[in-house]
């Protein structure tokens, strides 16, 4: 068997501890904010009606877990959160590539894009709910319209920035435009749409809680909305803690499947 | 010798919002069947213009370009960067031009896993090109492009992006993989060592607009392999020559 020499293994173990260190570190800040939080309450420094505390929200949890009232405010928002950010990624690549594949329909559209890119989306609210109504499909159309444009920019970006000596390579050998976006844009394209992928997790998570504090009746949107009306903080604060966690898995999921795909080219 | 290429008076003008450019300009050159032409030139002069309008990659603006060969001919092209396409193993990045032209055949693939061995790269047929160093990338790059089994190479300055000791084995290689396979070569390249330890025939271009200042037939003593034509008694002389005529200034 191979054998580490002595300052190998010193190196190793030093790479080894900074790595625990700062991770004891992240925890230790989080304990101390908590305790905190839930000190101040207890001592009444704060008033827990306006600041609510761990304690109570912890009861919050319990209780809507208790009442079946959690999962389906946290499914909802998931399932409304990958539905836009998937259609997004796929329209977005559509588009991207019509944009590519035909110069002046891109030229055409590009000062419209950029109108719409820019407008906040957050403004179309009122009118959404009228056309489509107020429903979950809104809430992903709300959620679309967000993160397709970006989408669509970012990716166009990729395709006609791509490496011009592969698509030289390919001209040699007679390629036609159809095989110059199978051969080298699309795969080559593959880490930048999963990157776009990445911030269509977070910006499609804006529309859902936008589209939900708007109208819905069910969603993590909707529960720190409903909190908000009959003046509960420790809901409001459940809701934005639980939204702050699905938000790091999905966005973790996102990162994941990214080291995976990059491992494989 | 058979002539297997015949240019005459090619010219190319590229527009621009400000104006006309002449890039090429009076283009004659006759290349015969197995000869190794290399075309040097100052830096910017349109070289590799020509060998783009060669491979149909960039439009004449006027003159005629004729082939003595397979109708349309099959040309192979080289760039300076190896261009390896990184999510393809380096079998299916020999495969490519196969599977462009639609001639992926059982038995052209047969031949291009040959000339993989063949050329020492047996090993690494499933490889990604990320695991080989920059030298045998290159030696990919041209057995993909003898896998289509081209009339003609151009190779567009195929050793630039390389270091210098690399260059020196790189351009060996690629010359006996070459010479072995009996192929014509247009090569366009700025050094000029390079240049004649290679070439059969050096065709030296002026400032832009590019046309022909002169030609070299390049005969050197015990002609062998690159590294080692360095070392003809004609070949500082040949350097000599070349050197004025690019009648470079600083």
């Amino acid at each position: 068997m191979f054998m580490y020499s002595e300052e190998q293994l010193l190196y190793l173990k030093r790479i080894k501890r900074n790595k625990l260190l700062i991770f004891l570190t992240q925890i230790l800040i989080f304990i101390i904010l908590v305790t905190l939080w839930e000190l101040l309450a207890r001592l009444k420094l704060i008033n827990t009606f306006l600041f609510s505390s761990p304690g109570d929200i912890i009861k919050t949890i319990i209780n809507l877990h208790k009442n079946n009232d959690l999962y389906p405010h946290i499914l909802i928002t998931i399932y409304e959160t990958t539905i836009s950010f998937t259609l997004a990624t796929i329209i977005g690549a559509i588009i991207a590539t019509i944009f590519w594949w035909n110069n002046f329909i891109a030229k055409v559209i590009a000062p419209y894009l950029t109108i719409l890119n820019s407008l906040p989306k957050v403004a179309l609210g009122p009118i959404i709910i009228i056309w489509v109504g107020a429903n979950a499909n809104s809430i992903i159309l709300m959620a679309l319209l967000i993160s397709t444009f970006i989408t669509i920019i970012n990716l166009y970006d990729g395709f006609i920035n791509y490496d011009e000596n592969q698509i030289r390579l390919l001209k040699s050998f007679k390629a036609t435009k159809k095989d110059i976006y199978f051969k080298a844009i699309l795969p080559g394209s593959l880490p930048n749409i999963i990157s776009t992928l990445k911030i269509n997790v977070s910006m499609s998570l804006i529309g859902v809680i936008m589209g939900e504090l708007l109208v819905s009746k069910k969603g993590l949107g909707y529960l720190i909305m409903y909190g908000s009306q009959v003046f509960n903080l420790n809901l409001i604060m459940t809701g934005i803690i639980i939204l702050a966690l699905v938000a790091f898995i999905m966005y973790y999921l996102v990162c994941c499947l990214e080291k995976k795909i990059s491992k494989q080219i | 010798m058979d002539t297997i290429l015949n240019i005459k008076n090619l010219k190319k003008n590229y527009h621009t919002l400000e104006g006309e450019v002449e890039a090429v300009s009076n283009f004659s050159l006759t290349v015969r069947k197995g000869e190794f032409v290399i075309i040097v030139g100052p830096s910017g002069c349109g070289k590799s213009t020509i060998l783009s309008i060669l491979c149909g990659l960039e439009q004449k603006s006027e003159g005629s370009i004729e082939y003595n060969t397979n109708n349309p001919p099959i040309i192979g092209y080289m760039l300076q960067q190896d261009t390896l396409f990184p999510w393809r193993t380096i079998l299916n990045n020999c495969l490519l031009g196969l599977e462009i032209t639609n001639q992926l055949t059982g038995e052209k693939k047969e031949k291009a896993i040959k000339l993989l061995a063949k050329y020492g790269l047996q090993d690494f047929i499933n490889h990604y090109p990320n695991a080989l160093s920059g030298g045998m990338r290159q030696r990919v790059a041209l057995i993909r492009t003898l896998a289509i089994n081209p009339d003609i190479l151009l190779l567009d300055e195929p050793f630039s992006a390389l270091d210098y000791q690399t260059r020196l084995a790189v351009s060996d290689d690629v010359y006996r993989i070459i010479k072995k396979e009996k192929k014509t070569v247009i090569m366009v390249t700025h050094d000029l060592a390079e240049a004649i330890s290679m070439a059969d025939r050096i065709v030296v271009l002026s400032k832009r607009p590019a046309t022909i200042k002169r030609i070299y037939e390049i005969n050197l003593t015990n002609k062998s392999t690159p590294i080692k034509n360095r070392k003809a008694k004609e070949f500082a002389s040949y350097y000599e020559k070349i050197w004025k005529d690019l009648d470079v200034h600083v």
